[in-house]
């Protein structure tokens, strides 16, 4: 049984049927990988894991609780942080400040009136925050407004913030997109490094397959809506229906 | 020192000398020099000044905040005004019920619109408040006139039953008189003149009042931008959908401060009544939510200083431009020779009198185009210029215009 369980999902859209019949299994503590050429579901399947969209049928259950009919911040608090494509920061904000709200929400939950009290006397959060900075290599930036960090720097800073939170499973949606090989091999070391340092799953959408290979355990192929193969790194590159479907072209 | 940091107690203390000094620092030229009608140091306006001041300091927790542009503001100052009368007639002519009053229902109307308007953002957001408002204004005009008067609006009268003990302002007629709103006996119009060479300064009760009000108001917003909650609200104009995949709900947060919001805007209205008690449904119309508007990003939006700036400027203009006459500026051009000097006047004309709203309107494009900070980006770039040493802090460390 793993930490996130996907069921018979189907998910149409008009007469297009983004996911027929997905199921997915993803182990605790492992680094799952979804691949798949574009237009294969893979962004639709993450929106469904979190919340975005609803399944037309189908279950998604994280640790034992269905996550469907959730809203975003729900299931955020059920322990799924997701990274986005683009990343996903509070550009007028600080650094600093950027990664002391997730350490609010972690702490005081989806919702908390304090309105009076200074946000700087907050030991617990702005040392929690300080710690993450530190951890993600970023606290002499602290001071920065976020929207002038480099591309692999907001990167890093929205990765820092999901890990504040301190996530059961990460979820990360084409993390390396766009980014020059310097930044993804940056990105990928920060992963690994997430990887061995703590108890956390992450499943990765990615098209990179330099960033697949380096980091899965397990890997789904997923061609027009469907998973086709789930196997370990080294299987699926002599698969032949992966080949078929995908690899054939990307010569791997 | 009050939980404030250095830079903010400043700017606090800063603010309170002016509230305190107001009526000489407005007051700057002698009483009998052809200058003296742009002193604005008399207690009409200077109340109108520090109400507004409240009015605009509230929309700016939720315009400079959140980014929510509200357009409806004037309902809840319009409905703080009538629910201020309301306590003026029926409990008692002290100043007190009448305010908490009007803050409590502008909050409840603010609950029930922001309930509604809140399902959606950026510009339907902006029309669902305004036509929220121009319900309201609609309502009060017709429909409500047995609560709001209608047409011709809610005076004190000598009928109203004022049913708490007189030592707290209860009873209807003072000596036959409908008596006036005050604070524990002393009236909102009572003055204390005080000539001094060829100035005169007034001091009023009812301005003092209304400062001191002001004062808390501006310290409570200080606290609220600086607070875990304010944080929040700016990370809610920033990026919504980080907020939401980060676990926090946006919903409770926009509500609040949207209540917080128009509470300020009620307690504004309820000094208003409190002041001058008598309220119309003009209150409540558009031009009065547009009006907020302009204030705010005149004086500098998020800002905590630059929306009383901007209600300043606003309701000088409104009093003291709008007064000069063309047999004024004749009398000032007098010394040029008589074809320029009338030609001099003919220019000028349009924009004084009742043509100060052209410009105000011209000063606010220019703000627009060349400040965008509003008076308080001017005041630091004058600041800067000047070369102090210190920079002047994003919040609206500067010297304040007026």
């Amino acid at each position: 049984m793993g930490i996130l369980e996907v069921k018979g999902v189907n998910k149409r859209f008009g007469g297009l049927q983004a996911l027929g019949d997905v199921n997915l299994s993803v182990a605790e503590n492992s680094v799952h990988a979804i691949i798949g050429p574009n237009g294969a579901g893979k962004s639709t399947l993450l929106n469904c894991l979190v919340g975005k969209l609803i399944p037309d049928t189908g279950s998604v259950m994280f640790d034992g609780q269905s996550v469907l009919g959730r809203s975003p911040h729900e299931i955020n608090q059920m322990g799924i942080s997701r990274v986005f494509q683009t990343p996903e920061i509070f550009g007028d904000l600080s650094v600093m400040e950027n990664m002391m709200i997730p350490c609010f929400a972690k702490r005081d939950g989806s919702f908390e009136m304090k309105a009076f009290s200074p946000t700087l006397g907050e030991k617990d959060i702005v040392e929690h925050a300080e710690e993450v900075l530190v951890d993600m290599n970023m606290a002499d930036k602290r001071n920065m407004n976020a929207a002038s960090l480099s591309r692999g720097d907001k990167r890093r800073l929205e990765i820092g913030m999901c890990l504040a939170q301190n996530p059961r499973l990460l979820l990360l949606d084409e993390p390396t997109a766009g980014m020059a090989r310097a930044d993804t091999n940056n990105t990928i070391d920060l992963l690994k490094q997430i990887k061995d340092e703590r108890d956390i799953t992450i499943a990765i959408i990615e098209h990179d397959m330099h960033v697949v290979f380096s980091l899965a355990e397990r890997i789904t192929v997923l061609a027009q809506g469907t998973p086709l193969v789930e196997e370990t790194p080294e299987n699926i590159k002599g698969h032949p229906k992966v080949r078929e479907a995908y690899l054939g072209e990307a010569q791997v | 020192m009050l939980g404030l940091n250095k830079n903010d107690m400043r700017l606090l203390l800063i603010v309170a000398a002016m509230v305190a000094l107001a009526p000489i620092i407005l007051n700057p030229f002698p009483e009998s020099s052809a200058m003296a009608q742009f002193n604005a140091g008399y207690p009409d306006l200077m109340q109108r000044f520090v109400i507004f001041g409240i009015f605009a300091i509230g929309f700016n927790i939720l315009f400079g905040l959140t980014g929510y542009l509200s357009f409806g503001h004037a309902a809840f100052l319009g409905a703080g005004s009538y629910a201020g009368m309301w306590m003026l007639k029926l409990l008692s002519i002290n100043v007190i019920p009448a305010i908490i009053f009007s803050t409590f229902i502008a909050g409840l109307i603010s609950l029930a619109i922001g309930w509604i308007s809140l399902r959606r953002s950026g510009i339907y957001f902006s029309i669902l408040t305004l036509a929220f408002a121009q319900m309201a204004f609609s309502l009060a005009a017709s429909v409500l006139t047995p609560i709001t008067g209608g047409e011709t609006g809610l005076q004190t009268n000598l009928n109203d039953p004022r049913v708490l003990p007189s030592f707290l302002g209860g009873g209807a007629s003072d000596g036959g008189n409908i008596p006036k709103p005050s604070l524990f006996g002393m009236e909102m119009t009572a003055s204390f003149k005080l000539p001094v060479a060829g100035w005169e300064w007034t001091f009023n009760w009812g301005y003092y009042v209304c400062g001191v009000i002001m004062l808390v108001a501006f310290y409570v917003a200080i606290r609220v931008f600086r607070s875990p909650f304010g944080l929040m609200l700016r990370a809610v104009k920033s990026n919504q959908q980080r907020m939401s995949y980060t676990g926090l709900n946006t919903r409770p947060y926009m509500l609040a401060c949207f209540v917080i919001s128009g509470m300020y805007a009620g307690l504004a209205g309820g000094l208003m009544a409190a002041m001058d008690p008598q309220v119309g449904a003009e209150r409540m119309q558009w031009t009065a939510s547009g009006e907020v508007v302009l204030m705010t990003i005149l004086g500098g939006i998020g800002t905590l200083i630059g929306p009383v700036l901007g209600a300043g400027l606003i309701k000088y203009f409104e009093n003291i431009f709008s007064k000069i006459n063309s047999s004024l500026l004749h009398e000032w051009f007098a010394f040029l020779p008589d074809g320029l000097e009338d030609f001099i006047v003919a220019i000028i004309y349009p924009f004084i009198g009742k043509g100060w709203h052209l410009t105000l309107g011209l000063m606010f494009m220019a703000v627009i185009i060349f400040l965008p900070g509003g008076l308080v980006e001017l005041g630091q770039r004058i600041a800067r210029r000047f070369g102090k040493g210190r920079t002047a802090n994003a919040t609206g460390e500067t010297k304040p215009a007026e």
